[in-house]
């Protein structure tokens, strides 16, 4: 019925919009279209619907640490499964300062690459490198766990922190003993981890600057690292958020940082002190956990590292689609 | 006129200072990934042989043995994972080609960005409560789950955007021909996009083979032969993190030869994807 009025009204002004109207109500009759849109439309709400369904299971399961702790659970240090205390602070700590300390290191040396790698390079080299730099972010998390136990603390343990603590003694953060175990090892193991996603997504950013831009600069006299810093400035806001999706990864790394952390759930200053992240509790507890209340304040703590994740996911995200918006304007 | 040559000599330093600069974070980069790299494979090829592959592990304190239930339970894991995880992935990737607007599909893209980015732990904590809890134990259909939660991401994007390559002219081709839309996109976009989207599906099993995380409450791990769906069931990689921290020297070195097998999967996997996707889009 509606068809053959939209084609009716379509013959009779002839206009684009009444055409192209009765256009998309002929195939709309079309059963196999309708079952196929919306099979896949199904699976798509699949998708949406997992997430949900994640959040309201840990949040359920959570909820008796909810109400036996509250606010305190973020706030206080107690962390004590034999008396039923639970407290999340050492874990949050462990997790930021980890996580941050390891940006601190990865964000200038990954930008140093991405730097060489879209403005310097040659050709033949540049398509290797970024490969090879590719290629370790597959590497598996227990592999960089292995390594970090087997080779970087005995060197942690017999040169480096020895030499730190003979230099830098008198600074808090070098204080303790070199156990090699401890919040040093797993920065430096996380540095490495983050170093390819912060590259690779940095690279991109740059690569994306019209090289208008560099000629511009270069026909006015600038010199090489002159014309970068102009490329730089364009990709200010990519490479932030290259940085938040590596600090994302950071937060949520399990195997690799409990492999290496030491887990002691204090809080301390020093670099060399053993500590604890929110992932590497779970990893290390949960299986064990044997009252209710301990499994559900491990599970809040599941929770509070979703949403810090999905925070700097979403912002990161968010930078990401107003930039390309912006340069796919410039570019039509 | 000298003050411009100073100014001159300035700049060309700072410039060649920078340079240097980013050549050095540059070898640093690499040379430690390099490192890493031929670091395990030099061990784990020094350390393997058939047993590994073939053997079951030994009891406490006794040497040799290796990790042939582990093998296998990481293949049942991943099939368990896959059962679901592609068709649910794949399909709402066809969705999200197909739809480029309207709030549904952009809320579903962002949450499958999301849940790229959800740590695979909190993924086995909610595979924990969703079965462990409720089976009343660790099980190779809880790891399972764990597993096709963290392929659905990647299959959905990569599905998406190899769809997205094919050319238009593809489709306007189909539609041409009087082919309704469904068949269109069933028998012509999907076969020709069916290289990518297929590398991509390898590609979200390397992922998933080498999770560690996800398994360690869901799947926790078996030192015996187990191939039953509700009990716990080994892995390669809880395999590997059990290894590693015994303190045992050849323990260690089945550590080491074992995680240059899971390597060489992961690797072979993702140079498959990368080969047939420059081959079949670059050109």
């Amino acid at each position: 019925m509606n068809n053959k009025t939209d084609e009716r009204a379509g013959q009779q002004d002839g206009s684009p919009a009444a055409r192209s109207f009765s256009f998309r109500g002929l195939i709309r009759t079309n059963p196999g279209d309708f079952i196929f849109e919306n099979v896949t439309r199904f699976f798509a709400f699949l998708v949406l619907a997992l997430v949900f369904l994640m959040v309201y299971e840990m949040t359920v399961q959570s909820l008796p640490a909810i109400k036996e702790f509250g606010f305190g659970f973020i706030t206080s240090s107690d962390w004590d499964p034999v008396n039923n205390l639970f407290g999340a602070l050492p874990f949050i700590y462990g997790t930021l300062f980890s996580s941050l300390g390891a940006l601190l290191l990865a964000v200038p040396l990954s930008v140093g690459v991405a730097i060489f790698l879209s403005e310097l390079a040659p050709g033949w080299l540049e398509q290797p490198l970024s490969m090879l730099v590719e290629l370790l972010a597959a590497i598996p998390s227990i592999v960089y766990g292995l390594f970090g136990i087997f080779v970087m603390i005995p060197w942690l343990q017999s040169d480096i922190q020895p030499f730190l603590m003979e230099e830098f003694g008198w600074m808090p953060l070098f204080e303790g003993a070199p156990y090699g175990f401890g919040m040093m090892a797993a920065i430096l193991i996380l540095t490495i981890m983050i170093l390819p996603i912060i590259t690779s997504i940095s690279r991109d950013v740059m690569r994306s600057i019209p090289n208008s831009q560099r000629e511009a600069a270069l026909a006015l006299g600038a010199t090489r690292w002159e014309s970068i810093r102009i490329v730089l400035t364009g990709s200010k806001s990519g490479i932030l958020s290259a940085a938040l999706l590596g600090l994302g990864r950071a937060v949520g790394e399990t195997m690799a940082v409990t492999m290496v952390i030491g887990n002691s759930a204090d809080i301390s200053v020093s670099l060399l002190n053993p500590a604890h992240t929110m992932a590497s509790v779970l990893a290390n507890e949960f299986a064990e956990a044997t009252s209710k209340l301990y499994v559900s304040s491990l599970i809040e703590i599941a929770l509070l590292l979703f949403v810090m994740t999905l925070i700097l996911n979403a912002i990161a995200r968010a930078i990401v689609w107003r930039m390309t918006k912006r340069y796919s304007t410039a570019v039509a | 006129m000298m003050n411009t040559g100073a100014l001159y000599t300035w700049r060309k330093s700072k410039n060649i200072a920078m340079l240097l600069l980013t050549g050095t974070s540059l070898l640093l980069v690499i040379g430690v990934l390099v490192l890493i790299l031929t670091y395990t494979v030099s061990k784990g090829i020094n350390y393997i042989n058939w047993d590994l592959l073939t053997e079951m592990p030994k009891p406490v304190g006794e040497s040799g043995g290796g990790m042939a239930n582990a093998i296998v339970g990481s293949a049942i894991l991943v099939a368990l994972g896959s059962l679901y995880g592609i068709p649910v992935g794949l399909l709402a990737g066809v969705y999200l080609a197909q739809t480029e607007r309207g709030w549904f599909a952009r809320s579903v893209r962002f949450l499958t960005e999301v849940l790229n980015g959800i740590p695979s732990i909190v993924i086995g904590v909610v595979a924990f409560i969703v079965l462990v809890i409720p089976m009343q134990r660790f099980s190779a259909l809880a790891g399972g789950f764990a597993l096709g939660i963290i392929m659905i991401p990647l299959i959905t994007r990569t599905t998406e955007e190899m769809i997205r390559l094919v050319p238009s002219s593809f489709r306007e081709a189909g539609l041409a021909l009087g082919l309704p839309r469904w068949k269109t996109t069933v028998s012509i976009i999907l076969p020709a996009a069916f290289k990518g989207i297929f590398t991509g599906i390898f590609l979200s099993i390397a992922r998933a083979i080498g999770e560690t995380a996800p398994l360690l409450f869901t799947a926790l791990g078996n030192r015996f032969w187990s191939t039953t769906l509700d009990q716990p069931i080994a892995s390669m990689t809880v395999f590997i993190y059990d290894y590693a921290r015994a303190p045992f020297d050849d323990w260690n070195q089945q550590a080491w030869a074992a995680s240059f097998v899971l390597i060489v999967i992961v690797f072979a996997l993702n140079l498959i994807f990368r080969l047939v996707t420059r081959k079949t889009y670059t050109a």
